[in-house]
Protein backbone atom coordinates (compact mmCIF):
# COMPACT_ATOMS: atom_id res chain seq x y z
CA UNK A 1 0.00 0.00 0.00
CA UNK A 2 1.40 3.36 -0.93
CA UNK A 3 0.00 6.40 0.80
CA UNK A 4 -0.61 9.76 -0.76
CA UNK A 5 0.99 11.40 2.25
CA UNK A 6 3.57 9.76 4.46
CA UNK A 7 5.00 11.66 7.40
CA UNK A 8 7.51 10.00 9.71
CA UNK A 9 9.09 11.71 12.69
CA UNK A 10 8.61 15.18 11.22
CA UNK A 11 10.41 17.70 13.41
CA UNK A 12 10.84 21.44 13.06
CA UNK A 13 12.74 23.52 15.59
CA UNK A 14 12.91 27.25 16.10
CA UNK A 15 15.76 28.45 18.29
CA UNK A 16 16.34 24.95 19.65
CA UNK A 17 12.68 24.54 20.57
CA UNK A 18 10.77 21.85 18.71
CA UNK A 19 7.59 23.43 17.37
CA UNK A 20 6.75 20.19 15.59
CA UNK A 21 8.14 17.29 17.57
CA UNK A 22 8.43 14.00 15.72
CA UNK A 23 4.95 13.55 14.32
CA UNK A 24 4.06 10.58 12.13
CA UNK A 25 0.95 9.76 10.16
CA UNK A 26 -0.16 8.83 6.70
CA UNK A 27 -3.10 9.81 4.56
CA UNK A 28 -4.85 7.63 2.04
CA UNK A 29 -6.06 8.79 -1.34
CA UNK A 30 -9.42 10.54 -1.24
CA UNK A 31 -9.34 11.06 2.50
CA UNK A 32 -10.07 14.29 4.27
CA UNK A 33 -7.44 14.33 6.97
CA UNK A 34 -7.87 16.84 9.78
CA UNK A 35 -5.14 18.44 11.85
CA UNK A 36 -6.79 19.86 14.92
CA UNK A 37 -5.32 21.73 17.83
CA UNK A 38 -5.13 25.01 19.69
CA UNK A 39 -3.21 28.02 18.44
CA UNK A 40 0.52 27.45 18.69
CA UNK A 41 0.23 23.65 18.61
CA UNK A 42 2.38 23.53 15.46
CA UNK A 43 -0.38 22.74 12.98
CA UNK A 44 0.55 25.36 10.42
CA UNK A 45 4.28 24.71 10.76
CA UNK A 46 3.74 20.99 10.22
CA UNK A 47 1.66 21.58 7.12
CA UNK A 48 4.10 24.16 5.76
CA UNK A 49 6.91 21.59 6.06
CA UNK A 50 4.73 19.24 4.03
CA UNK A 51 4.06 21.91 1.40
CA UNK A 52 7.74 22.66 0.99
CA UNK A 53 7.35 26.19 2.33
CA UNK A 54 9.53 25.37 5.33
CA UNK A 55 12.44 22.97 5.61
CA UNK A 56 12.04 20.28 8.24
CA UNK A 57 14.90 19.65 10.65
CA UNK A 58 14.34 15.91 10.94
CA UNK A 59 12.05 13.13 9.79
CA UNK A 60 10.70 12.03 6.45
CA UNK A 61 7.92 13.51 4.36
CA UNK A 62 6.60 12.08 1.11
CA UNK A 63 3.71 13.69 -0.71
CA UNK A 64 2.65 11.77 -3.82
CA UNK A 65 5.98 10.00 -3.46
CA UNK A 66 7.89 13.30 -3.66
CA UNK A 67 10.05 14.86 -0.96
CA UNK A 68 9.01 18.52 -0.57
CA UNK A 69 12.55 19.37 0.55
CA UNK A 70 14.26 18.24 -2.63
CA UNK A 71 11.46 17.92 -5.16
CA UNK A 72 9.39 20.99 -4.32
CA UNK A 73 9.07 22.17 -7.88
CA UNK A 74 7.55 18.93 -9.15
CA UNK A 75 5.40 18.62 -6.06
CA UNK A 76 3.99 22.13 -6.44
CA UNK A 77 2.58 21.24 -9.86
CA UNK A 78 0.43 18.56 -8.24
CA UNK A 79 -0.75 20.12 -4.99
CA UNK A 80 -3.00 23.06 -4.16
CA UNK A 81 -2.53 25.21 -1.11
CA UNK A 82 -4.61 27.73 0.77
CA UNK A 83 -2.37 29.57 3.21
CA UNK A 84 -3.63 31.11 6.39
CA UNK A 85 -2.08 34.52 5.86
CA UNK A 86 -1.33 35.34 2.27
CA UNK A 87 -2.96 38.20 0.44
CA UNK A 88 -2.93 39.03 -3.23
CA UNK A 89 -2.10 42.27 -4.99
CA UNK A 90 -4.80 44.82 -4.09
CA UNK A 91 -5.49 45.88 -7.65
CA UNK A 92 -5.58 42.37 -9.08
CA UNK A 93 -9.08 41.44 -10.23
CA UNK A 94 -10.66 38.13 -9.24
CA UNK A 95 -10.74 36.90 -12.83
CA UNK A 96 -7.13 37.87 -13.39
CA UNK A 97 -5.99 36.12 -10.22
CA UNK A 98 -7.59 32.84 -11.30
CA UNK A 99 -6.33 33.18 -14.85
CA UNK A 100 -2.82 33.94 -13.58
CA UNK A 101 -2.69 31.02 -11.19
CA UNK A 102 -4.22 28.70 -13.78
CA UNK A 103 -1.29 29.57 -16.07
CA UNK A 104 1.17 28.18 -13.51
CA UNK A 105 -0.04 24.60 -13.84
CA UNK A 106 0.31 22.02 -16.61
CA UNK A 107 -3.34 20.87 -16.46
CA UNK A 108 -5.40 23.64 -14.88
CA UNK A 109 -9.09 23.45 -14.05
CA UNK A 110 -11.57 25.68 -15.87
CA UNK A 111 -11.33 28.84 -13.80
CA UNK A 112 -14.70 30.11 -15.05
CA UNK A 113 -16.34 27.06 -13.55
CA UNK A 114 -14.50 27.65 -10.27
CA UNK A 115 -15.79 31.23 -10.27
CA UNK A 116 -19.33 29.89 -10.54
CA UNK A 117 -18.92 27.12 -8.03
CA UNK A 118 -17.39 29.34 -5.37
CA UNK A 119 -19.96 32.08 -5.83
CA UNK A 120 -17.54 34.61 -7.27
CA UNK A 121 -18.99 35.01 -10.77
CA UNK A 122 -20.56 38.35 -9.89
CA UNK A 123 -17.22 39.52 -8.49
CA UNK A 124 -15.08 38.45 -11.48
CA UNK A 125 -14.19 42.05 -12.31
CA UNK A 126 -13.72 43.19 -8.71
CA UNK A 127 -10.26 44.03 -7.42
CA UNK A 128 -8.91 41.91 -4.60
CA UNK A 129 -8.66 44.91 -2.28
CA UNK A 130 -12.39 45.55 -2.64
CA UNK A 131 -13.51 42.02 -1.70
CA UNK A 132 -15.07 41.18 1.66
CA UNK A 133 -13.30 38.76 3.99
CA UNK A 134 -15.55 35.90 2.95
CA UNK A 135 -15.09 36.61 -0.73
CA UNK A 136 -11.32 36.68 -0.30
CA UNK A 137 -11.46 33.37 1.53
CA UNK A 138 -13.51 31.76 -1.25
CA UNK A 139 -11.04 33.12 -3.82
CA UNK A 140 -8.15 31.56 -1.87
CA UNK A 141 -9.91 28.19 -1.92
CA UNK A 142 -10.62 28.52 -5.64
CA UNK A 143 -6.94 29.37 -6.23
CA UNK A 144 -5.93 26.26 -4.28
CA UNK A 145 -8.06 24.19 -6.66
CA UNK A 146 -7.28 25.93 -9.96
CA UNK A 147 -4.31 23.69 -10.75
CA UNK A 148 -6.45 20.52 -10.60
CA UNK A 149 -4.38 19.29 -7.65
CA UNK A 150 -4.18 15.71 -6.40
CA UNK A 151 -3.68 16.90 -2.84
CA UNK A 152 -5.10 20.08 -1.35
CA UNK A 153 -3.90 21.70 1.86
CA UNK A 154 -6.43 24.01 3.45
CA UNK A 155 -5.32 26.03 6.47
CA UNK A 156 -8.24 27.45 8.43
CA UNK A 157 -10.64 26.86 5.59
CA UNK A 158 -13.65 28.77 6.89
CA UNK A 159 -12.08 31.66 8.79
CA UNK A 160 -13.97 34.82 7.94
CA UNK A 161 -16.99 33.01 6.53
CA UNK A 162 -20.50 33.46 7.88
CA UNK A 163 -22.42 30.35 9.07
CA UNK A 164 -24.26 29.90 5.78
CA UNK A 165 -21.09 30.16 3.75
CA UNK A 166 -19.33 27.72 6.10
CA UNK A 167 -21.96 25.06 5.44
CA UNK A 168 -21.79 25.69 1.70
CA UNK A 169 -17.99 25.47 1.84
CA UNK A 170 -18.13 22.15 3.68
CA UNK A 171 -20.43 20.75 1.01
CA UNK A 172 -18.08 21.90 -1.72
CA UNK A 173 -15.02 20.43 0.01
CA UNK A 174 -16.87 17.12 0.37
CA UNK A 175 -17.47 17.28 -3.40
CA UNK A 176 -13.78 17.93 -4.01
CA UNK A 177 -12.95 14.83 -1.99
CA UNK A 178 -15.56 12.79 -3.81
CA UNK A 179 -13.74 13.55 -7.05
CA UNK A 180 -10.74 11.64 -5.64
CA UNK A 181 -8.70 14.56 -4.32
CA UNK A 182 -6.97 14.08 -0.99
CA UNK A 183 -7.58 16.93 1.43
CA UNK A 184 -5.52 18.00 4.44
CA UNK A 185 -7.54 20.32 6.60
CA UNK A 186 -5.97 22.40 9.35
CA UNK A 187 -8.56 23.71 11.73
CA UNK A 188 -9.35 24.74 15.24
CA UNK A 189 -13.09 24.36 14.69
CA UNK A 190 -14.49 21.14 16.18
CA UNK A 191 -17.71 21.22 14.18
CA UNK A 192 -15.80 21.58 10.92
CA UNK A 193 -13.50 18.67 11.64
CA UNK A 194 -16.35 16.50 12.88
CA UNK A 195 -18.41 17.26 9.80
CA UNK A 196 -15.73 16.87 7.16
CA UNK A 197 -12.82 14.72 8.27
CA UNK A 198 -12.44 11.00 7.80
CA UNK A 199 -9.59 10.96 10.29
CA UNK A 200 -8.19 13.55 12.65
CA UNK A 201 -4.84 14.09 14.31
CA UNK A 202 -5.04 16.18 17.45
CA UNK A 203 -1.85 18.16 17.77
CA UNK A 204 -0.69 19.45 21.10
CA UNK A 205 2.62 21.22 21.70
CA UNK A 206 3.99 19.80 18.48
CA UNK A 207 3.00 16.20 19.18
CA UNK A 208 0.09 14.04 18.14
CA UNK A 209 -2.08 13.60 21.21
CA UNK A 210 -4.59 11.37 19.42
CA UNK A 211 -5.30 10.15 15.91
CA UNK A 212 -8.53 8.46 14.89
CA UNK A 213 -11.83 8.97 13.15
CA UNK A 214 -13.92 11.70 14.79
CA UNK A 215 -16.27 9.01 16.13
CA UNK A 216 -13.32 6.93 17.33
CA UNK A 217 -11.91 9.92 19.16
CA UNK A 218 -15.24 10.49 20.85
CA UNK A 219 -15.38 6.84 21.91
CA UNK A 220 -11.80 6.56 23.07
CA UNK A 221 -12.01 9.80 25.00
CA UNK A 222 -14.44 8.07 27.35
CA UNK A 223 -16.15 11.35 27.98
CA UNK A 224 -19.48 11.06 29.76
CA UNK A 225 -22.57 12.16 27.96
CA UNK A 226 -26.30 12.02 28.50
CA UNK A 227 -29.26 10.53 26.72
CA UNK A 228 -32.62 12.05 27.62
CA UNK A 229 -36.02 10.80 26.59
CA UNK A 230 -39.67 10.55 27.65
CA UNK A 231 -40.93 6.95 27.65
CA UNK A 232 -44.45 6.70 26.29
CA UNK A 233 -45.05 3.50 28.28
CA UNK A 234 -44.32 2.64 31.91
CA UNK A 235 -40.59 2.01 32.38
CA UNK A 236 -38.58 0.85 35.35
CA UNK A 237 -35.71 3.12 34.47
CA UNK A 238 -33.32 1.64 37.04
CA UNK A 239 -33.33 -1.62 35.07
CA UNK A 240 -31.43 0.24 32.33
CA UNK A 241 -28.53 0.69 34.75
CA UNK A 242 -27.37 -2.83 34.05
CA UNK A 243 -26.55 -2.02 30.41
CA UNK A 244 -22.85 -1.67 29.55
CA UNK A 245 -21.29 1.76 29.80
CA UNK A 246 -24.02 3.34 31.88
CA UNK A 247 -22.97 5.16 35.02
CA UNK A 248 -26.21 6.74 36.21
CA UNK A 249 -29.93 6.77 35.53
CA UNK A 250 -32.32 9.34 36.91
CA UNK A 251 -35.87 10.52 36.35
CA UNK A 252 -37.44 13.92 36.73
CA UNK A 253 -41.16 13.86 36.14
CA UNK A 254 -41.68 12.06 32.86
CA UNK A 255 -38.14 12.59 31.62
CA UNK A 256 -35.50 9.91 32.04
CA UNK A 257 -31.80 10.83 31.88
CA UNK A 258 -29.15 8.16 31.31
CA UNK A 259 -25.49 9.08 31.73
CA UNK A 260 -22.60 6.96 30.51
CA UNK A 261 -19.54 6.55 28.35
CA UNK A 262 -18.85 4.88 25.02
CA UNK A 263 -21.60 3.88 22.64
CA UNK A 264 -24.22 3.20 25.32
CA UNK A 265 -26.91 5.23 23.55
CA UNK A 266 -27.37 2.44 21.02
CA UNK A 267 -27.76 -0.07 23.85
CA UNK A 268 -30.41 2.11 25.49
CA UNK A 269 -32.46 2.54 22.34
CA UNK A 270 -32.13 -1.17 21.50
CA UNK A 271 -33.30 -2.11 24.97
CA UNK A 272 -36.28 0.26 24.69
CA UNK A 273 -37.15 -1.24 21.32
CA UNK A 274 -36.93 -4.74 22.75
CA UNK A 275 -39.40 -3.75 25.43
CA UNK A 276 -41.50 -2.05 22.77
CA UNK A 277 -41.34 1.28 24.56
CA UNK A 278 -41.42 4.34 22.36
CA UNK A 279 -39.00 7.06 23.46
CA UNK A 280 -40.28 10.54 22.73
CA UNK A 281 -38.12 13.68 22.69
CA UNK A 282 -34.94 11.57 22.46
CA UNK A 283 -31.86 13.76 22.79
CA UNK A 284 -28.18 12.99 23.03
CA UNK A 285 -26.20 15.66 24.81
CA UNK A 286 -22.48 16.20 25.10
CA UNK A 287 -21.42 13.44 22.72
CA UNK A 288 -19.27 15.56 20.51
CA UNK A 289 -15.69 15.94 19.43
CA UNK A 290 -15.69 19.03 21.59
CA UNK A 291 -16.08 17.11 24.83
CA UNK A 292 -13.82 14.35 23.54
CA UNK A 293 -11.15 16.94 22.87
CA UNK A 294 -11.37 18.23 26.42
CA UNK A 295 -11.19 14.69 27.75
CA UNK A 296 -8.20 13.79 25.55
CA UNK A 297 -6.13 16.90 26.06
CA UNK A 298 -7.35 17.98 29.45
CA UNK A 299 -8.22 21.43 28.24
CA UNK A 300 -10.68 23.19 26.03
CA UNK A 301 -9.73 24.50 22.63
CA UNK A 302 -10.24 28.13 23.47
CA UNK A 303 -7.50 28.39 26.06
CA UNK B 1 2.29 31.65 -22.02
CA UNK B 2 4.88 30.86 -19.40
CA UNK B 3 4.58 31.84 -15.77
CA UNK B 4 7.06 34.66 -16.30
CA UNK B 5 5.33 36.32 -19.23
CA UNK B 6 1.91 35.91 -17.62
CA UNK B 7 3.24 37.44 -14.40
CA UNK B 8 4.95 40.27 -16.28
CA UNK B 9 1.76 41.01 -18.19
CA UNK B 10 -0.28 40.99 -14.99
CA UNK B 11 2.17 43.19 -13.13
CA UNK B 12 2.25 45.60 -16.08
CA UNK B 13 -1.54 45.83 -15.87
CA UNK B 14 -1.37 46.47 -12.13
CA UNK B 15 1.26 49.15 -12.72
CA UNK B 16 -1.01 50.87 -15.23
CA UNK B 17 -3.74 50.92 -12.57
CA UNK B 18 -1.51 52.93 -10.19
CA UNK B 19 -2.44 56.44 -11.21
CA UNK B 20 0.13 58.11 -8.95
CA UNK B 21 2.95 55.94 -10.28
CA UNK B 22 1.95 56.65 -13.87
CA UNK B 23 1.92 60.36 -13.20
CA UNK B 24 5.34 60.18 -11.57
CA UNK B 25 6.99 57.99 -14.18
CA UNK B 26 5.46 59.36 -17.38
CA UNK B 27 3.68 62.62 -16.54
CA UNK B 28 6.21 64.41 -14.33
CA UNK B 29 9.31 64.29 -16.57
CA UNK B 30 7.34 65.35 -19.64
CA UNK B 31 5.63 68.16 -17.72
CA UNK B 32 9.04 69.23 -16.41
CA UNK B 33 10.66 69.55 -19.83
CA UNK B 34 7.60 71.29 -21.29
CA UNK B 35 7.39 73.72 -18.37
CA UNK B 36 11.07 74.70 -18.55
CA UNK B 37 11.16 74.45 -22.33
CA UNK B 38 8.58 77.23 -22.59
CA UNK B 39 10.81 79.67 -20.68
CA UNK B 40 12.13 82.12 -23.30
CA UNK B 41 15.80 81.66 -24.04
CA UNK B 42 16.02 78.39 -22.14
CA UNK B 43 16.62 76.46 -25.33
CA UNK B 44 19.96 78.23 -25.80
CA UNK B 45 23.22 76.95 -24.37
CA UNK B 46 23.55 78.04 -20.73
CA UNK B 47 26.91 79.22 -19.42
CA UNK B 48 25.99 78.12 -15.86
CA UNK B 49 25.33 74.57 -17.11
CA UNK B 50 28.72 73.98 -18.73
CA UNK B 51 27.30 75.25 -22.00
CA UNK B 52 24.46 72.72 -22.13
CA UNK B 53 21.12 73.75 -23.63
CA UNK B 54 18.71 74.47 -20.74
CA UNK B 55 15.97 72.20 -22.02
CA UNK B 56 18.45 69.41 -22.67
CA UNK B 57 19.73 69.75 -19.12
CA UNK B 58 16.17 69.59 -17.74
CA UNK B 59 15.50 66.50 -19.89
CA UNK B 60 18.44 64.76 -18.21
CA UNK B 61 17.09 65.85 -14.85
CA UNK B 62 13.68 64.40 -15.68
CA UNK B 63 15.30 61.10 -16.62
CA UNK B 64 17.26 61.04 -13.36
CA UNK B 65 14.07 61.71 -11.36
CA UNK B 66 12.31 58.81 -13.08
CA UNK B 67 15.18 56.42 -12.35
CA UNK B 68 15.43 57.54 -8.73
CA UNK B 69 11.73 57.46 -7.96
CA UNK B 70 11.23 54.05 -9.58
CA UNK B 71 14.37 52.50 -8.13
CA UNK B 72 14.56 54.06 -4.70
CA UNK B 73 10.88 54.48 -3.82
CA UNK B 74 8.85 52.23 -6.14
CA UNK B 75 10.97 49.08 -5.94
CA UNK B 76 11.32 48.86 -2.13
CA UNK B 77 7.72 49.90 -1.54
CA UNK B 78 6.13 47.30 -3.80
CA UNK B 79 8.55 44.47 -3.00
CA UNK B 80 8.21 45.19 0.73
CA UNK B 81 4.43 45.02 0.43
CA UNK B 82 4.50 41.82 -1.59
CA UNK B 83 6.57 40.19 1.12
CA UNK B 84 4.56 41.55 4.04
CA UNK B 85 1.21 40.66 2.49
CA UNK B 86 2.33 37.12 1.68
CA UNK B 87 2.14 37.49 -2.11
CA UNK B 88 5.64 36.00 -2.33
CA UNK B 89 4.81 33.23 0.14
CA UNK B 90 1.74 32.25 -1.82
CA UNK B 91 3.77 31.96 -5.02
CA UNK B 92 6.23 29.80 -3.08
CA UNK B 93 3.71 26.95 -3.07
CA UNK B 94 3.03 27.11 -6.80
CA UNK B 95 5.12 25.71 -9.61
CA UNK B 96 6.29 29.29 -10.21
CA UNK B 97 9.03 30.66 -7.96
CA UNK B 98 8.54 33.92 -6.04
CA UNK B 99 11.77 34.98 -7.76
CA UNK B 100 9.85 34.93 -11.03
CA UNK B 101 7.55 37.63 -9.68
CA UNK B 102 10.51 39.80 -8.64
CA UNK B 103 12.07 39.36 -12.09
CA UNK B 104 8.76 40.16 -13.77
CA UNK B 105 8.33 43.30 -11.68
CA UNK B 106 11.86 44.55 -12.30
CA UNK B 107 11.39 43.92 -16.01
CA UNK B 108 8.12 45.87 -16.09
CA UNK B 109 9.61 48.79 -14.17
CA UNK B 110 12.77 48.85 -16.26
CA UNK B 111 10.64 48.87 -19.40
CA UNK B 112 8.55 51.74 -17.98
CA UNK B 113 11.74 53.69 -17.28
CA UNK B 114 12.98 53.14 -20.83
CA UNK B 115 9.63 54.23 -22.28
CA UNK B 116 9.66 57.33 -20.12
CA UNK B 117 13.21 58.18 -21.27
CA UNK B 118 12.16 57.72 -24.89
CA UNK B 119 9.17 60.02 -24.31
CA UNK B 120 11.39 62.74 -22.83
CA UNK B 121 13.83 62.51 -25.73
CA UNK B 122 10.96 62.65 -28.24
CA UNK B 123 9.20 65.58 -26.56
CA UNK B 124 12.27 67.83 -26.33
CA UNK B 125 13.19 66.93 -29.90
CA UNK B 126 9.75 67.60 -31.37
CA UNK B 127 8.63 70.51 -29.20
CA UNK B 128 11.89 72.35 -28.59
CA UNK B 129 14.21 71.11 -31.35
CA UNK B 130 16.68 69.78 -28.82
CA UNK B 131 18.87 67.28 -30.68
CA UNK B 132 18.59 63.63 -29.71
CA UNK B 133 21.54 62.43 -27.58
CA UNK B 134 24.56 62.76 -29.79
CA UNK B 135 26.57 59.94 -28.25
CA UNK B 136 23.55 57.65 -28.52
CA UNK B 137 25.33 54.44 -27.57
CA UNK B 138 26.84 55.97 -24.43
CA UNK B 139 23.48 57.53 -23.61
CA UNK B 140 21.69 54.18 -23.76
CA UNK B 141 24.44 52.54 -21.70
CA UNK B 142 24.19 55.35 -19.13
CA UNK B 143 20.43 54.91 -18.81
CA UNK B 144 20.68 51.12 -18.56
CA UNK B 145 23.42 51.28 -15.92
CA UNK B 146 21.42 53.96 -14.09
CA UNK B 147 18.41 51.65 -14.00
CA UNK B 148 20.53 48.68 -12.91
CA UNK B 149 22.30 50.56 -10.10
CA UNK B 150 19.23 52.33 -8.67
CA UNK B 151 17.03 49.23 -8.90
CA UNK B 152 19.73 47.20 -7.17
CA UNK B 153 19.92 49.73 -4.34
CA UNK B 154 16.10 49.64 -4.08
CA UNK B 155 16.19 45.84 -3.91
CA UNK B 156 18.80 46.02 -1.19
CA UNK B 157 16.54 48.34 0.80
CA UNK B 158 13.70 45.83 0.40
CA UNK B 159 16.02 42.96 1.32
CA UNK B 160 17.21 44.31 4.65
CA UNK B 161 14.05 46.10 5.81
CA UNK B 162 12.07 44.32 8.52
CA UNK B 163 8.66 45.14 7.00
CA UNK B 164 6.90 47.07 4.24
CA UNK B 165 7.00 50.39 6.11
CA UNK B 166 10.70 50.00 6.79
CA UNK B 167 11.32 49.07 3.21
CA UNK B 168 9.57 52.16 1.86
CA UNK B 169 11.17 54.28 4.60
CA UNK B 170 14.72 53.25 3.72
CA UNK B 171 13.88 53.98 0.09
CA UNK B 172 12.80 57.53 0.89
CA UNK B 173 15.85 58.05 3.12
CA UNK B 174 18.05 57.16 0.16
CA UNK B 175 15.95 59.12 -2.30
CA UNK B 176 16.46 62.64 -0.96
CA UNK B 177 20.25 62.63 -0.43
CA UNK B 178 20.67 60.98 -3.82
CA UNK B 179 18.53 63.66 -5.45
CA UNK B 180 20.39 66.41 -3.58
CA UNK B 181 23.92 65.20 -4.25
CA UNK B 182 23.15 64.27 -7.85
CA UNK B 183 22.26 67.91 -8.50
CA UNK B 184 18.53 67.62 -8.99
CA UNK B 185 17.73 70.53 -6.67
CA UNK B 186 20.54 72.74 -7.95
CA UNK B 187 23.16 71.97 -10.60
CA UNK B 188 26.45 70.35 -9.59
CA UNK B 189 28.12 73.30 -11.34
CA UNK B 190 27.08 75.41 -8.30
CA UNK B 191 28.33 72.87 -5.74
CA UNK B 192 31.55 72.88 -3.75
CA UNK B 193 34.21 70.48 -4.98
CA UNK B 194 33.66 68.15 -2.01
CA UNK B 195 29.92 67.95 -2.58
CA UNK B 196 30.41 67.37 -6.25
CA UNK B 197 32.89 64.61 -5.47
CA UNK B 198 30.44 63.00 -3.04
CA UNK B 199 27.68 63.25 -5.62
CA UNK B 200 29.82 61.44 -8.19
CA UNK B 201 29.89 58.41 -5.94
CA UNK B 202 26.11 58.14 -5.73
CA UNK B 203 24.46 56.02 -8.40
CA UNK B 204 22.12 58.86 -9.31
CA UNK B 205 24.94 61.42 -9.51
CA UNK B 206 26.94 59.24 -11.88
CA UNK B 207 23.82 58.52 -13.91
CA UNK B 208 22.99 62.19 -14.37
CA UNK B 209 26.58 63.08 -15.32
CA UNK B 210 26.75 60.25 -17.83
CA UNK B 211 23.35 61.14 -19.30
CA UNK B 212 24.24 64.85 -19.62
CA UNK B 213 27.64 64.17 -21.15
CA UNK B 214 26.43 61.64 -23.69
CA UNK B 215 23.56 63.92 -24.66
CA UNK B 216 26.05 66.70 -25.46
CA UNK B 217 28.10 64.21 -27.47
CA UNK B 218 30.89 63.84 -24.92
CA UNK B 219 32.06 60.33 -24.03
CA UNK B 220 31.07 59.96 -20.36
CA UNK B 221 33.99 59.58 -17.96
CA UNK B 222 34.61 55.84 -17.34
CA UNK B 223 34.39 56.39 -13.59
CA UNK B 224 30.70 57.35 -13.91
CA UNK B 225 29.93 54.11 -15.69
CA UNK B 226 32.18 52.18 -13.33
CA UNK B 227 30.52 53.64 -10.23
CA UNK B 228 27.07 52.70 -11.54
CA UNK B 229 28.23 49.20 -12.46
CA UNK B 230 29.76 48.79 -9.01
CA UNK B 231 26.54 49.86 -7.28
CA UNK B 232 24.55 47.48 -9.48
CA UNK B 233 26.84 44.53 -8.76
CA UNK B 234 27.49 45.12 -5.07
CA UNK B 235 23.99 46.18 -4.05
CA UNK B 236 22.52 43.49 -6.29
CA UNK B 237 24.69 40.77 -4.78
CA UNK B 238 23.94 41.93 -1.23
CA UNK B 239 20.22 42.07 -1.99
CA UNK B 240 20.32 38.53 -3.34
CA UNK B 241 22.30 37.40 -0.31
CA UNK B 242 20.08 38.97 2.34
CA UNK B 243 16.65 38.91 0.72
CA UNK B 244 14.00 37.37 2.94
CA UNK B 245 10.98 35.86 1.24
CA UNK B 246 8.66 36.19 4.17
CA UNK B 247 7.93 38.56 6.99
CA UNK B 248 9.60 37.39 10.18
Amino acid sequence: MTWVIEVTGLTKRYGGQAVVDGISFHVDQGEIFGILGPNGAGKTTAVECMEGLRRRDAGQVRILGLDPKTDGHRLHQRIGVQLQQAQLQDRLKVREALELYASFYPHPADWRELLERWGLAAKAGTKFGKLSGGQKQRLFIALALVGNPEVVFLDELTSGLDPGARRATWDLIAQVRNSGVTVVLVSHFMDEVEELCDRVAILERGRIAALDTPAGLVDSAGAQYRVRFRPLAPLDEQSLGALPGITAVSRRGEQVTVTGTGDFAAAVTAELARRQIVAADLRIEGRSLDSAYVALTGRSMDT
Amino acid sequence: MTGFSRLALTEAKLFLREKAALLGVFGLPVALVIGFGLIPGFSDPQKSLSGQIGTEYIAGLGIAIVLASLGLTGVPMVIGQYRERGVLRRLGVTAVRPLTLLTADLTVWAASALISVAMVVAVVRLAFHVPVPRAAGWFILAVVLGIASLFAVGMLAAAVAPNARGSAGIGWLLFFPNMFLAGIYFPTEDMSATMRQAGNFTPLGSALHAVRDSWMGIDPRPEYLGIMAAWALIAGALAARFFRWEQA
